[in-house]
């Protein structure tokens, strides 16, 4: 979707065209469709620009940091104020320039977010479009399992998860993920059971289909688009949860810039020297509000029953 | 489905007792819901326990005791009997309500979270209420004035909500209402002055003082829990006026609105006593939940605000390794979060006729 064509007038009408010649352009049409929903909303374009900026920011941090991240001048910019000359956003207690510890600490949030929606997304679909196309027994054990983890307080026991597996980014990402695939087998569950009757799997199961690959090839596509809705929407709890976990010690170890432990190290000089908490506090925000514009704004275009809530 | 069942039995002419069996179903199948989910929250605290890398035999003795002694604790422990054996004992204490001893305190841990969990439920019922005042108004404000600027800025309230790492916001808002307005006091939840002279009956400080009178202890609680309190509510606020406004523009396409319209309601009168009084019924659900999700951010909030709940008791027992603490504030706040689920659910069938058997 960041190709925007940038369309001769031909282009977009054979892309809008109401009777598509072929496959693939019946495909690119409809997302042509999605695409201009979601650009017709301002909020969301703010949203994929800030993930955009985090992408680019993340993976030129060697070129784009002024700084060490993690060296400081201990000797001459001790918790310098922002906009000091040479530091941006100042400097904390030992020295380092925050805008560069910033700037590498995007790795970490976008490593944590990719790998939990990795793990995530793939074992929720396969438990919910496999407990839906079954039914039965399977639905039934499938989803109690998920109804159990669905009942725990997430943040409490990533926590406890955490805290026997030893505090470190891998654990953090193994804890949250633990946590947060129940909902996914729970829509993927609806969107199966949804389409699992229709005329068209019959005529797929008629042709001698096996039942994976009727799971595989012609159920999972259509849970997709609400499953890259909800997860887009819940990587800015997922941000969050790890923040927190950076907060109270348990995400990545000193000296590695992660934003919660930045906030939790600037909580020592928050009366005085304000700048060393507050700055990572603003990226978090930033970047979770960019996952929650986007996810707002792919809702509506993909999925315009849910549109305006 | 029932309903069917129902009709077809009273056309039959069938005794009415037949629906009797329903419910009892219902019951049954609820009751399984609680004892497979609570089971599975033990099974999961119970895994966790066992998965420490640190040998708990070794933990109790050292790593420089004998053989023999090791050995011994290990049977004195339990831990050399089969593994769904070491579940049920499991099981069974943690029914009755012993999860240990804490390293931390020494006290058993039950009687450490009973002194501390009041503190939570205080916290977390106000940050509750304020976010159930404010957040059902701006909700159907915001679905009756759809589209405007008043609607664009509760969503834009709401997603600062879902986007703000708490533990940041409650840093900021110490940094500006504690030490440069001076307008609310100093984290912790009483001051030293009183701290020693007022005796608790419930645990809730701010109903004991107001119970026995203590007008000035009661203004000294209140500055103290007003700000985490009013941090825990723009949580809340931002989720439940998001689904507030949903619901209500759901109600408000509803026939049964332009019925009213045309026998010539007002507006208001529709607004807040028809539409909204059947938005009501999800936004139990909606109300229990973050109420649910409040006990659970207390975590984070009660660290940045030093207030002595189960939070701030889960945190300090994590940084010196505690696990029977850290565990069995977990299995307790897991409990809570389980029943609250279970009761909105229960009061959810209750409140809408539709979901009766």
């Amino acid at each position: 979707m960041t190709d925007v064509p940038a369309a001769p007038r031909s282009t977009r009408a054979w892309l809008l065209s109401d009777r598509p010649q072929s496959r693939a352009q019946a495909r690119l049409g409809r997302a042509y469709i999605s695409w201009l929903r979601f650009a017709s909303n301002p909020l969301a374009l703010v949203g994929l620009a800030i993930l955009l900026v985090l992408v680019l920011v993340a993976a030129f941090a060697n070129i784009l940091a002024p700084h060490s991240p993690t060296a400081g001048d201990l000797a001459g910019a001790q918790l310098l104020p922002p906009l000091s000359p040479g530091y941006l956003l100042g400097t904390d207690d030992q020295g380092r320039d925050i805008l560069s510890r910033l700037i590498h600490g995007s790795r970490l949030t976008l490593t944590v977010v990719l790998l939990v929606a990795v793990i995530t997304a793939p074992v929720g679909l396969l438990v919910g479009t496999v407990a839906g196309y079954a039914g039965g027994w399977v639905d039934g054990v499938l989803m109690r399992i998920t109804d159990i983890f669905l009942a725990f307080p997430k943040l409490v026991l990533a926590l406890a998860l955490v805290a026997a597996l030893g505090p470190g980014i891998e654990n953090a990402v193994i804890a949250i993920a633990v946590t947060s695939w129940p909902p996914y087998a729970r829509m993927a569950r609806a969107e199966t059971m949804a389409v699992r009757h229709s005329d068209y799997i019959a005529a797929v199961r008629l042709m001698g289909a096996s039942p994976v690959r009727v799971v595989l090839r012609h159920v999972m596509p259509m849970c997709l688009s609400s499953l890259i809705v909800r997860v887009t929407l819940d990587m800015a709890g997922i941000i969050l949860i790890a923040a927190g976990l950076g907060f109270l010690g348990l995400g990545a170890q000193p000296p590695s810039p992660e934003w919660g432990a930045m906030i939790a190290s600037g909580r020592r000089f928050i009366l005085d020297q304000w700048w060393v908490a507050t700055m990572p506090g603003m990226a978090i925000l930033i970047v979770s509000l960019g996952f929650n514009l986007v996810g707002d704004g792919l809702r509506d275009s993909l999925d315009p029953r849910e549109a305006g809530q | 489905m029932s309903s069917t069942t129902m009709s077809e039995s009273v056309r039959a002419g069938r005794p009415f007792h037949v629906r009797a069996w329903p419910v009892a179903i219902g019951v049954l199948r609820f009751a399984g819901v609680v004892i497979t989910t609570f089971l599975g929250l033990l099974a999961v605290t119970f895994f966790i326990g066992r998965v420490i890398p640190v040998d708990p035999v070794l933990a109790v003795l050292g790593d420089r005791a004998p053989a023999s002694a090791i050995e011994r604790t290990r049977e004195a422990m339990g831990l050399n009997l089969p593994i769904y054996q070491q579940f049920f004992i499991y099981v069974r204490q943690a029914l009755a309500g012993d999860f240990g001893t804490s390293v931390l305190t020494t006290h058993p841990v039950m009687s450490d979270i009973a002194r501390v969990f009041p503190a939570t439920i205080e916290l977390a019922t106000l940050g509750t209420l304020i976010g159930t005042s404010l957040g059902i108004p701006l909700g159907v404000l915001a679905a009756v004035k759809r589209g405007t600027l008043l609607d664009q800025l509760v969503r834009i309230i709401g997603l600062i909500g879902y986007s703000v790492p708490i533990f940041w916001l409650g840093l900021l808002a110490l940094l500006v209402f504690y030490a440069k307005l001076g307008w609310v006091a100093y984290p912790g939840r009483i001051g030293i002055a009183f701290e020693y002279s007022f005796t608790p009956i419930t645990g809730l400080y701010l109903i004991d003082a107001l119970w026995q009178g203590e007008w000035e202890v009661a203004v000294d609680v209140f500055r103290h829990i007003i700000l985490p309190a009013a941090l825990l509510g723009y949580f809340s606020m931002a989720y439940i006026s998001r689904m507030t406004r949903s619901f209500m523009l759901n109600e408000l396409g509803q026939e049964y609105i332009v019925a009213a319209r045309a026998k010539g309601l007002s507006e208001a009168r529709i607004i807040w006593f028809h539409a909204l009084r059947n938005a009501a019924v999800p936004l139990v659900t909606v109300i229990a939940l973050s109420y649910a999700t409040l006990l659970e951010g207390s975590v984070l909030t009660e660290t940045v605000f030093s207030w002595p709940g189960l939070g701030l008791y889960i945190t300090n027992s994590l940084q010196n390794a505690d696990m029977n603490a850290v565990l069995g504030g977990t299995i307790i706040i897991g409990s809570t979060f389980i029943g609250i689920n279970l009761l909105s659910d229960l009061l959810y069938r209750t409140l809408d006729p539709r979901t009766r058997a």
